[in-house]
């Protein structure tokens, strides 16, 4: 008996739905027996894992907290994804944001800089995403480089830049050698939205992230044009859609997002510039992007889902002394899992005998 | 043995796990399957390999626990793309999530411990000639083993009849499928026999490279290996030129950041990433758009009926 793949015609968006929960479920059996196979409780993880963030207060304001830079960056990738194009390159992106806004906060520390500084570190941001993200657009539509390969090398100098800024030239000469920049000042601080309280305002820029790109992708033809760019190359080349000024258009966008998410991250949460800023959030945003189908709604609520995965992860390395890498791993299932279901959507799945069909 | 030689023994030694990855995934490609969980593949291969070999003390098991490893994330990966016809690209990236997570649990008790080097092969009379001798033949099996590899990945793809159905149903799935050519079957293997191969370089860099095991370990190169499948247009030939040259630039830059030339070591760190671009590139600007690439590269297969 071997089971065969027939295409679907439509797919309703229960079934969408539906496809993401059980991937998910999925996903948790087996990190359930992975806990099991380590002599570990899976129930006693579980509960530390997913119901005790949920019902404590500081980790649901933490929880949006960790989600804001996933939701921000996944949201730019879904413009990439849906062309069938590949940033994945989304960690360097958040990294020369948050290093090319942090300079105008170093700049003018210490100066009576007005309140005009945090706007414009955050269209810094913003810029130098985008510029980073260019790179293997431009690459790709002069050249012809595969954009896969050059995104992700870039990751890793623009990790080495920022590495060399906070040991070199940008170390803070009262930090006791600490490879660290100065604490921002309060006027480049990104301050939280509710006095006391822990969610900054990166939280709002998400938020409208993805009510604009609701708009954008569902009701105008720039988000067509890369539906129809991603599903039919051909026929977008037909409709007169320039394939070149799309690549250009959804990297310079999704880097944009992914510096602002670096520069918000930076100046809202870590508060300076230090060798590390992330703990993986470009990577685990293409996860976040699949887990949401690559829907601007579905993006927001996965984000929140793989941030409890990151405050779960932390307290079960306290409490249940179970390693950190279990998250990375488990995201790694999770997204396994996410992409196994999407076949159960797009394909219809039969089981033949053997004679039945070849 | 002299500066010089030494810095042309490491540099072999750098270039080894880049070459058995990369050929690795140039049969998977040539089959038309874009698995860009090298990286994953690979950094299971160490911890596992490395695990096995201080578990039970011997080399010979750690390197079959790799390549086991290696095979069994291609098998996943398989199941996904093949049974299920899901997305390359994003399987493919899960595989390397899940394996630098998985590859950091299996790894963590072992974090610490060291293995003994492993003993050169001395080809008598041979090694002693000044120069290239050491360099040629006194090398661990694993250099030779990998010289070979390149020679019969080449002789396979190129004059058996095997690699001729593994070739076409790279280049075109659903001709090789009308002509009763097994496409399942054939890219399952290719698969798994990148996976092995990727298993056995992330070996290679636990017990020869580094010889201990640290999380995250393999730092991009599984990345790189399958950047050079491209820089070689799918040509093993070219594979092996392509792998030295990235183990020599590796391997350079660090004698520069030990020589201090003034030149913050970041730059230096940075030298690898940049010289995959830029071998991109220049590849790019001479061929034109991917010259080279198997036809049904990274296209799910849906046989039509």
């Amino acid at each position: 008996m071997r089971f065969e793949l027939t295409p679907r015609t439509n797919s309703p968006t229960v079934m969408r739905v539906f496809a993401s929960v059980a991937a998910f479920i999925t996903a948790f059996l087996i990190a359930g027996f992975v806990i099991w196979l380590m002599g570990r409780s899976p129930i006693a993880a579980f509960d530390v894992y997913v119901l005790q963030p949920l019902s404590d207060p500081w980790s649901l304001q933490e929880l949006i907290v960790k989600a804001t830079p996933m939701a921000l960056i996944a949201i730019g990738l879904s413009y990439c994804f849906r062309a069938n194009l590949w940033n994945i390159g989304a960690e360097g992106q958040y990294v020369i944001g948050a290093v090319l806004g942090g300079w105008l906060a170093l700049r003018t520390h210490g100066t009576d800089a007005g309140a005009w500084v945090l706007p414009l570190m955050l269209l810094l941001g913003v810029i130098g995403g985008a510029l980073w993200g260019l790179i293997p657009a431009f690459l790709k539509t002069r050249f012809g480089v595969n954009e896969i390969l050059t995104s992700l090398m870039l990751v890793y100098v623009a990790q080495l830049i920022l590495d060399y800024l906070v040991r070199g030239p940008w170390r803070d000469p009262k930090g006791f050698n600490f490879p660290q920049s100065v604490t921002f000042d309060p006027s480049a601080t990104l301050h939280p939205i509710l006095e006391g309280g822990r969610v900054h305002y990166g939280a709002v820029f998400a938020a409208i992230a993805v009510l604009v790109t609701a708009i954008v992708l569902g009701r105008t033809l720039f988000g067509y044009r890369l539906k129809l760019t991603g599903d039919a190359p051909r026929a977008a080349r037909f409709a007169g859609f320039s394939s070149k000024a799309t690549i250009l258009a959804v990297f310079a966008i999704s880097g944009g997002l992914a510096g602002l998410a670096g520069i918000s991250e930076v100046s809202g949460q870590i508060g300076q510039l230090q060798p590390s800023i992330s703990p993986g959030y470009g990577f685990t945003a293409i996860t976040v992007a699949f887990l949401g189908r690559l829907n601007p709604i579905g993006i927001l609520v996965a984000s929140l889902v793989v941030a409890l995965t990151f405050i779960g992860g932390e307290s079960a390395q306290i409490m249940l002394k179970l390693p950190l890498d279990l998250t990375q791993a488990f995201q790694g299932i999770l997204l396994l899992c996410v992409l196994a279901a999407d076949a159960m959507v797009s394909y219809r799945i039969r089981f033949v005998t053997r004679g039945g069909g070849k | 043995m002299t500066t010089f030689e030494a810095i042309l023994l490491t540099i072999v030694t750098a270039s080894t796990p880049l070459l058995i990855a990369a050929l690795g995934e140039l049969v998977t490609e040539r089959s038309g399957v874009l698995n860009l969980g090298v990286e994953g593949m690979m950094v299971m291969g160490a911890a596992c390999s490395f695990a096995a070999a201080v578990t039970f003390d011997s080399t010979l098991l750690g390197v079959a626990a790799g390549m086991l490893a290696g095979a069994l994330m291609a098998a996943l990966f398989a199941l996904l793309v093949l049974g299920f016809a899901a997305n390359q690209t994003g399987s493919g990236l899960a595989l390397t999530i899940l394996g630098l997570g998985l590859s950091g649990l299996i790894g963590a008790p072992f974090v610490g411990a060291r293995r003994d080097p492993v003993a050169p092969v001395d080809i008598p009379g041979l090694s002693d000639i000044p120069i290239i001798g050491r360099l040629f033949f006194e090398q661990d099996l694993f250099v030779y083993a990998s010289i070979l590899l390149t020679v019969l990945v080449g002789l396979y793809l190129m004059r058996t009849r095997s690699g001729l159905t593994l070739r076409s149903i790279g280049e075109n799935h659903t001709s090789a499928n009308a002509l009763g050519l097994p496409v399942w079957r054939v890219r399952f293997w290719a698969i798994l026999f990148g996976g092995a191969c990727a298993g056995l370089a992330g070996a290679y860099l636990a017990l020869v490279y580094t010889r201990f095991w640290s999380p995250g370990m393999t730092a991009g190169r599984g990345w790189i290996a399958l950047a050079l499948v491209v820089f070689a247009a799918w040509r093993p030939g070219w594979v092996l030129v392509g792998a030295y040259i990235f183990g020599a630039a590796t391997v350079l830059q660090l004698h520069a950041q030990a020589a201090q030339f003034g030149v913050p070591s970041q730059v230096l760190s940075a030298v690898p990433y940049l010289a995959t671009i830029i071998a991109l590139l220049l590849l790019s600007i001479r061929h034109g758009r991917a010259i080279g690439a198997p036809g049904s590269l990274g296209v799910p297969f849906v046989p039509d009926r």
